[in-house]
This record gives structure tokens, C-alpha cells and sequence, in this order.
């Protein structure tokens, strides 16, 4: 994204997920490597575990946000990237992320822009909330 | 696990591929011979590469998932394993096909904190710094854990 067309209070929204499957569950636990029984397996979830059932990877959810901001500005332009994780994250959920501009600034000879990020359920619950700094094009 | 640990994570572009395919994206072509960066939060995946990784089957080490019993370990924790709270990366530059990166992990702080939802909380941090093979840093992160004294109340 070129800095001109960038304003402090723009808002970028993205639907991340209708509906969210537990073999998306499946195929991060594949590519990532974390294989936690939490976010696979049903069985051990409900009886031996005491959740109604697997639940999503912090990391799937931070993955998914992060495309709010690597849609725009690239994945080689990000510069940092940081979330709280706030709610658990449920097969069947419907995900938003949104990134507010925060702040555009030069820092050595780089236009940086700092966006506010927090991706919500279709409860309207925070299930993550953060931070990232990418860099614009001139 | 240790308070200190080195892996070395060669970067491959089919890595890359299915780990977008894992978070929807969808903005590079599905090739798995892109150069382009890999996602953020790819570097995280280095856990693939760590031969000691608890939150994956092992030979010899009993795995606490489902079998022929809820958990094939006795006397599991109710939230085995712990939950993620915090997760942090900062790049001095993107992480691309190629790569072949030396990853050190640090234990970092620990802290307690009590909860209505979940009882009590133990956090730990880890950060974990990227290198390439002339020593440059290429990203640090740092992560967040929490052991939970039960599991989390559902609303």
C-alpha cells in the first residue's frame, strides 16, 4: 500500500472465517508442527481435558488476522507483529479482524505505519487483541 | 524443558505453502516454488524442526491424546499442555524460502495471577531469537504462556 493513500484513522476490515472447520484445526496443527490433543481431538477434550470440545490454535487465529495486514501491506513489509489472546476461538465461529491506523511516521528513511488490530466473533466477543508496524511504499 | 535451546529451521517453500493454505491464505499463487515472505507468524513453525517438541508425538514418550482412553497418559492435567496468551514477532527483515535460520529459545520471566474464569494462573515467557548462518539477526519473538488451575469457564 503506498503512504499516500494511507490516513491516521483509516480502518481496514476483512471477513476471516464463516463458519470455521474443525479440519482448518487439523491443518494447522500439520503445517505448524503444535499438535496439542486441545485443538484435534474431541475425545480427549470432553473426558479428559473438561472442554465441550477442540478449540483453535491461539496461533490459527493470530495467523488468519495477521492477513488484514499482509493483504495490504505485504508480508515482506511487516515489521512488527504482537496479540493478546483474549477469548477461545470455536469451530463454527465467524471471524472478523479489523486494523485501525494509529500512526504514520518516517523512521529511517522509512514510512512505518502503526495499526491497532482486534479480531472479533459473531458474538461481537474480542476473541484477540494487538498490534502491527508495516511499512508503506513511497 | 530447558531454559535454553538451539534448532536450526531450514525454510522451504512448501512449508510456506501449506502453513498459508493452514491460515486462508491465499494472496501468492499455490505453487510451493514462491520466493515470496512467508507469513508473520510462519516463524513459529519452527517446532517442526525441534526434535524434543512436547505437543508432538515422540517415540518413546507417552502421548496424552485420546487412544483407547480419553488420555494414554494417567493422571493428565486438565489443561495439558497450557494455553496461549501472548504472542509477539519483530522482523529486521521477512523470513523467505531458503532460509536456513539458527533459532535459540530463552526462558523469560514467570508470573502468577489469580482468575475467576480458570482459578489460578502461572505465565511463562519464552523469546526466541532467528539468525541466519552469518549470525544476522532476522526476527525475534516472544510468546506467552499460561498453565491454567482449571480448565477456562465457558460463558
Amino acid at each position: 500500500m503506498k503512504a499516500s493513500q494511507i490516513s491516521v484513522g483509516d480502518t481496514f476490515e476483512d471477513v476471516l472465517v464463516k463458519d470455521l472447520k474443525r479440519t482448518q484445526l487439523v491443518m494447522y496443527a500439520g503445517t505448524s508442527g503444535d499438535y496439542n490433543p486441545l485443538h484435534t481431538d474431541d475425545v480427549y477434550c470432553r473426558e479428559a481435558a473438561g472442554y465441550p470440545g477442540v478449540f483453535a490454535h491461539g496461533m490459527l487465529t493470530m495467523g488468519m488476522t495477521g492477513r488484514v495486514v499482509t493483504d495490504r501491506f505485504g508480508a515482506e513489509n511487516v515489521k512488527k507483529y504482537g496479540v493478546r489472546f483474549t477469548n477461545q476461538v470455536w469451530p463454527g465461529d465467524d471471524l472478523t479482524g479489523k486494523a485501525v491506523v494509529e500512526a504514520i511516521r518516517e523512521e529511517n528513511g522509512e514510512t512505518l505505519v502503526d495499526l491497532a488490530i482486534t479480531t472479533t466473533n459473531q458474538k461481537g466477543d474480542v476473541v484477540l487483541t494487538g498490534y502491527a508496524t508495516a511499512r508503506a511504499e513511497k | 524443558m530447558a531454559d535454553e535451546k538451539t534448532v536450526i529451521f531450514p525454510v522451504e517453500a512448501t512449508h510456506i505453502m501449506m502453513f498459508r493454505r493452514s491460515i486462508g491464505d491465499y494472496s501468492v499463487p499455490d505453487t510451493g516454488r514462491e520466493t515470496a515472505a512467508a507469513p508473520p507468524t510462519f516463524p513459529r513453525a519452527v517446532a517442526q524442526f525441534d526434535p524434543d517438541y512436547h505437543l508432538r508425538i515422540r517415540p518413546g514418550v507417552e502421548w496424552f491424546g485420546s487412544g483407547k482412553s480419553p488420555s494414554g497418559v494417567k493422571g493428565t492435567p486438565p489443561s495439558s499442555g497450557g494455553l496461549h496468551a501472548e504472542q509477539h514477532f519483530e522482523f529486521i527483515r521477512p523470513v523467505r524460502p531458503g532460509d536456513v535460520l539458527t533459532v535459540t529459545e530463552k526462558l523469560g520471566k514467570t508470573w502468577e495471577k489469580e482468575s475467576k474464569r480458570a482459578g489460578k494462573l502461572i505465565f511463562t515467557e519464552r523469546v526466541v531469537e532467528y539468525r541466519d548462518p552469518q549470525g544476522e539477526l532476522v526476527c525475534v519473538s516472544r510468546g506467552v504462556s499460561v498453565k491454567t488451575e482449571r480448565p477456562v469457564d465457558q460463558k
